[in-house]
């Protein structure tokens, strides 16, 4: 019976497909949430390829300085200056968050909790639209007369202020609206991942029951929220400063430059967390599946998270130590920016602990999720340098503070990603994807990956400071043995990027000739397995939404046969 | 590479010493924690037949394996900040008596060092300009007035492991004691526009007769 | 898009979904407004001389903006209890009322600025008259956008649907007024 009303269904839905707006403009105007993620993850990806591109652009100029990069050309210092500034704008925005955050979330968020969409699809549409908006203008805005932007993703003013000093007043003016559009989109898209999960569960899932990557998405969204409200009103000052000649951040007209600072870090900071949170919760849902164990301490990692989230508000300042702040305000913050490592170690240890007594399965999302520990400490423990205001004095602005933050930055963006989609690809396109590739992949791009940043760890105690487009005008910087270090960082990404085209392969041969997935592929607990892969419109059958009956991380209970135990199975 | 690179002003060893406590204490746990990461990996690694362990977290005897590394590591915190604030109080909130004031100005893209002239005062008609070049006495303690024209730029000398952003309309003060003789980068560490790469200048740290002669060399006669 | 996904008709917590977004909507509202006022309060409490330039202002005309708002806030209370009780057609009357005092407001307030504007204090005057300028007009948009999505709420409620959004649209009336509350004295009366 229940069989028969699943096929009425499936033939009906069948035929509500080809009635819809056609090709692209269907594609473009479908609010289901599975479309969403994908135009989010696509979106995202493309924008990854952007950045690396510019990664790749500006290392070979530090590598090789003066000469032409094979694919774009001389290297003037104007042009460094944007393409770096734009690089990070566009790692953090368009790429970890709309992936970590839109494409994931959108994903699973309804799948995880047994839901068939957002609770509003329409907005969620509206998000993405708005976010691909601004896509197109900080791509633009690198067109531009006079060039893309240049004043670093942290654009203080004065420089980004007034066109005078920066000398792209457009591109500028294009970046801020850029960014404050992305904004818009994630306020837009926060709202709908945050009462989608506090409504739309499914009957019997409690709180604690929900998979902690929900979780993490949701704070995360939450901390975005409560955190960007000052800098988009920054913006707008900064906007004004820039198009009709207020002078808020002018001194001379009775404004504070330092006020931006304030502004932006107090939203950087939690923002940091945001991309954070969201890996961390893959990462945990990754080596639950993959030790076949329940999480150390469901409840312990929630409130840690949150207690995490809550302290991130106070420690804006630790960019700021030597901006010219009180010197007094700096111990306060040194303080609170040291007791943030005790969270944070203990949502380390929480998942290192819950490999005890495992029985871990090394396929490529797990050995993705443990890099990402792996790694990930490396960049938090180097955050502990720069906490200590006495030791920031000499590393602020360094390449130790650049390598300390893709420690953190490219295990949450990158590793966590392909963490993410690895796991997630069956259920996402219905494909299995080849293992074997995977792990080239993977060690393709770890172990490059400490190549290039190692050395600049060095090269930041060496002291060599950022967004320099050519050290040989510093005597103490141009030696040869710190040139070496620049040529194997830059060389070591040249081997990344091309391992990355192993990812490329691999994704595009699975989608195409892939072997099909099971509904369950990884024998995982949470409710995205009890659906097809991929899931039809609406996830499951109307009539037979699922229900819940345990907590997610029930792997190898005593008292049962199998070693896991679905959410969805009645006791 | 931190001993590679020199230690010119007072405070440097301070600084390079709080840099190495952070490092041992980090390190430990770093150490600690990688090691029992991959030591578990290593050690439970899926063997045919064998379940995992049902572990809920909530076992006395299990939780205190966190518990205790995190009373641990705040102690590590607490030591940390100590010594923190005792090197940020005597490079930034102190202000010992000076025996020389500078001024130092940034624009786009250069520095212009106000040294005083042969009467040894500030902001007086001999007062020495000089762009791109700081000339200063080993062993004497200097008063620095810093200044921006424009936008943001950062006062950065690595030897000294000594930085302090200038900003536009305020003037910043802060002090440095050469202890090395030579001649090293001064660095602007603050993204000041598109010359912000060329923003280099030179310290000339000299001991006390070839300074008074530089002085009276470059005193304007007035 | 058909019906409705069976997400939104469900409601974990018990609070309505459109209410708990329309919290969080204006948790994120809050949050702009405080960085605003936060930092117009940082700059006037190191710039006393700024009580010089407030002085300006057109005290009056504020004042009786603020009794304006008030008013509007009233009525969309009494839409908002029509609506409880089913009358589409009555909540929907209120709510015009509520956009009559929107417009009111609006008025008044483009009234003011040219005054102002013709007296010389233009946004680029000084750093008061930015934050003046952009403060308050970051909050009239807010009234400009309430009272068009209060347009088609209007049309709604009278063929007696979506009655449940009169309330949604209420809270964001009062938030629009609360903010009003704030910014009058900050900006006009503050010496
Ligand atoms: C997602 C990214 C991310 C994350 C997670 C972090 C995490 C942390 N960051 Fe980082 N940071 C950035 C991204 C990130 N940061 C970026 C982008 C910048 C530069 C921006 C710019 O200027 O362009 C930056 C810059 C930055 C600065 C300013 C440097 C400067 O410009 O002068 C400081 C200073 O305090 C800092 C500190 C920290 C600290 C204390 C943590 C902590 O959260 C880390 C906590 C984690 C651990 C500590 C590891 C686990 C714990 C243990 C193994 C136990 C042992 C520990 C102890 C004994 C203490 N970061
Ligand atoms: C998420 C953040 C993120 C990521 C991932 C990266 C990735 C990289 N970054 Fe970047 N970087 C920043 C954020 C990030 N960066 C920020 C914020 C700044 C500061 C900007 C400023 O100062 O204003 C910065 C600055 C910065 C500099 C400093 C320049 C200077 O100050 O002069 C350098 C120098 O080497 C650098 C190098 C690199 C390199 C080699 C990579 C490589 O890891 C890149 C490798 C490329 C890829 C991995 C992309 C390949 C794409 C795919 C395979 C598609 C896969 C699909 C998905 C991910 C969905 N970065
Ligand atoms: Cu001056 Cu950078
Ligand atoms: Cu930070």
């Amino acid at each position: 019976m229940v069989e028969a009303t699943a096929e009425v269904w499936h033939a009906q839905h069948e035929v509500h497909e080809h009635h819809g707006p056609q090709g692209v403009l269907k594609y473009l105007w479908s609010t289901d949430h599975k479309v969403i993620s994908m135009q989010y993850l696509f979106t995202g990806m493309f924008m990854a390829v952007v950045g690396g591109f510019m990664a790749y652009v500006f290392r070979m100029q530090l590598a090789f300085p003066g000469s032409s990069v094979p694919g774009f050309g001389i290297v003037s210092p104007g042009e460094y200056n944007s393409l770096v500034t734009n690089h990070g704008s566009i790692m953090i925005f368009w790429v970890a968050m709309p992936v970590l955050i839109a494409a994931f979330g959108n994903f699973l968020i309804p799948l995880m909790i047994g839901a068939d969409d957002m609770v509003f699809p329409r907005i969620n549409r509206l998000s993405f639209q708005v976010f691909f908006i601004s896509a197109l203008v900080i791509l633009g805005s690198l067109f531009v007369e006079g060039g893309g932007f240049g004043g670093a993703w942290t654009a203080y003013p004065p420089l980004s202020a007034k066109g005078v000093y920066n000398q792209t007043p457009l591109g500028a003016t294009l970046w801020l609206i850029g960014v404050a559009l992305e904004f818009v989109a994630f306020l837009l898209g926060g709202i709908n991942f945050i009462t989608t999960l506090m409504n739309a569960r499914a009957p019997g899932m409690k709180a604690y029951d929900i998979p902690m990557v929900c979780w993490m998405i949701v704070i995360a969204s939450i901390l975005f929220m409560l955190s960007v409200g000052p800098l988009i009103a920054g913006a707008v000052m900064l906007l004004f400063d820039q198009t009709l000649g207020t002078g808020f951040y002018d001194p001379a007209m009775g404004g504070d430059p330092v006020l931006w600072q304030h502004l932006f870090w107090f939203f950087g900071h939690p923002e940091v967390y945001v991309v954070m949170l969201p890996a961390i919760g893959i990462t945990i849902d990754i080596v639950a599946t993959f030790a076949r164990k329940k999480l150390f301490g469901y409840k312990l990692m929630l409130y840690t998270t949150v207690a995490t989230g809550v302290l991130s508000f106070f420690v804006w300042a630790h960019h700021q130590f030597i901006s010219g702040i009180d010197p007094r305000m700096a111990n306060v913050f040194m303080v609170t920016t040291l007791l943030i490592s005790v969270p944070i170690a203990e949502l380390m240890f929480v998942i290192i602990a819950t490999l005890y007594g495992g029985s871990i399965r090394l396929a490529t999302p797990m050995l993705w999720a443990l890099a990402f520990i792996a790694e990930f400490l490396i960049g938090g423990v180097t955050g502990i340098f720069l906490g200590a205001s006495g030791a920031d004095i000499y590393f602020h602005d360094t390449y130790f503070v650049l390598a300390h933050f893709h420690y953190t930055f490219f295990p949450i963006a990158i590793i966590g990603t392909f963490a993410a989609l690895t796991y997630w690809f069956p259920k996402m396109f219905g494909k299995m994807m080849s293992d074997k590739l995977g792990k080239i992949h993977f060690w393709g791009t770890i172990i490059p990956f400490n190549f290039i940043f190692i050395p600049l760890f060095v090269l930041g105690m060496g002291g060599q400071h950022r967004r320099i487009y050519n050290y040989q005008h510093f005597p103490d910087l141009a030696g040869a043995d710190f040139q070496r270090l620049r040529i194997i960082a830059t060389v070591a990404l040249l081997v990344m990027l091309a391992f990355q085209l192993v990812f490329f392969y691999n994704f595009i041969r699975s989608l195409l000739r892939g072997e099909k997935a099971p509904k369950n592929p990884w024998n995982a607990n949470t409710l995205e397995w009890t659906t097809e892969s991929p899931p039809p419109h609406g996830n499951w059958p109307p009539d037979q939404m699922p229900k819940v009956y345990r907590g997610p991380y029930e792997y190898g209970r005593p008292d049962r046969e199998s070693d896991f135990w679905p959410q969805d199975e009645p006791a | 590479m931190i001993e590679t690179l020199q230690q010119a002003s007072s405070y440097a060893a301070d600084i390079d010493g709080l840099i190495i406590l952070v490092a041992v204490l980090t390190g430990f746990w770093f150490f600690v924690a990688q090691g029992v990461f991959f030591w578990l990996i290593f050690r439970y690694r899926a063997k045919p037949g064998k379940k995992s362990k049902y572990v809920t977290g909530r076992e006395q005897h299990l939780t205190r394996w966190i518990s205790f590394p995190h009373g641990l590591v705040l102690v590590c915190d607490v030591f940390i900040i100590v010594a923190s604030v005792n090197v940020w109080y005597d490079v930034k909130q102190r202000l010992p008596e000076a025996d020389r004031v500078v001024r130092i100005t940034g624009q786009q893209w250069a520095w212009t060092f106000q040294h005083p002239g042969s009467d040894g005062d500030l902001d007086t008609d001999d007062d020495v300009y000089v762009v791109d070049e700081l000339h200063v006495e080993v062993d004497k303690t200097y008063h620095f007035h810093l200044e921006a024209r424009d936008v943001m730029h950062s006062f950065s000398v690595p030897v000294f492991r000594l930085k302090q952003d200038a900003i536009p309309g305020r003037s910043i003060m802060g002090w440095f004691r050469p202890t090395l003789v030579g001649e090293f980068d001064v660095q602007c560490a603050e993204i000041c526009g598109i010359g912000h790469g060329v923003m280099a200048a030179r310290i000339f740290i000299t001991d006390e007769a070839q300074h008074a002669a530089w002085v009276t060399q470059n005193t304007p006669n007035r | 898009m058909s019906a409705k996904p069976i997400a939104t008709t469900r409601s974990a917590t018990g609070i309505p979904t459109g209410r708990l977004a329309v919290w969080w909507l204006l948790a994120s509202e809050v949050v702009i407004f405080g960085g605003l006022l936060g930092s117009y309060i940082m700059h006037r409490v190191g710039h006393p001389e700024w009580a010089e330039a407030a002085a300006h202002t057109q005290v009056w005309f504020g004042a009786f903006n603020t009794l304006v708002l008030l008013t509007s806030s009233f009525t969309a209370v009494l839409a908002h209890q029509a609506a409880e009780s089913g009358q589409g057609k009555k909540a929907a009357k209120f709510l015009v009322m509520t956009m009559g005092g929107a417009l009111t407001f609006l008025l008044v307030k483009s009234i003011e600025w040219t005054i102002e504007i013709s007296h010389g204090y233009t946004i680029t005057t000084n750093t008061f008259w930015s934050f003046y300028y952009t403060a308050a007009g970051l909050h009239g948009l807010h009234v400009i956008a309430g009272a068009i999505i209060m347009g088609f709420i209007a049309v709604d409620a009278w063929r007696g649907r979506e009655l449940q959004r009169v309330e949604l649209i209420g809270i964001y009336w009062h938030f629009v007024d609360l903010v009003w509350i704030f910014l009058f004295p900050l900006l006009y009366i503050a010496k």
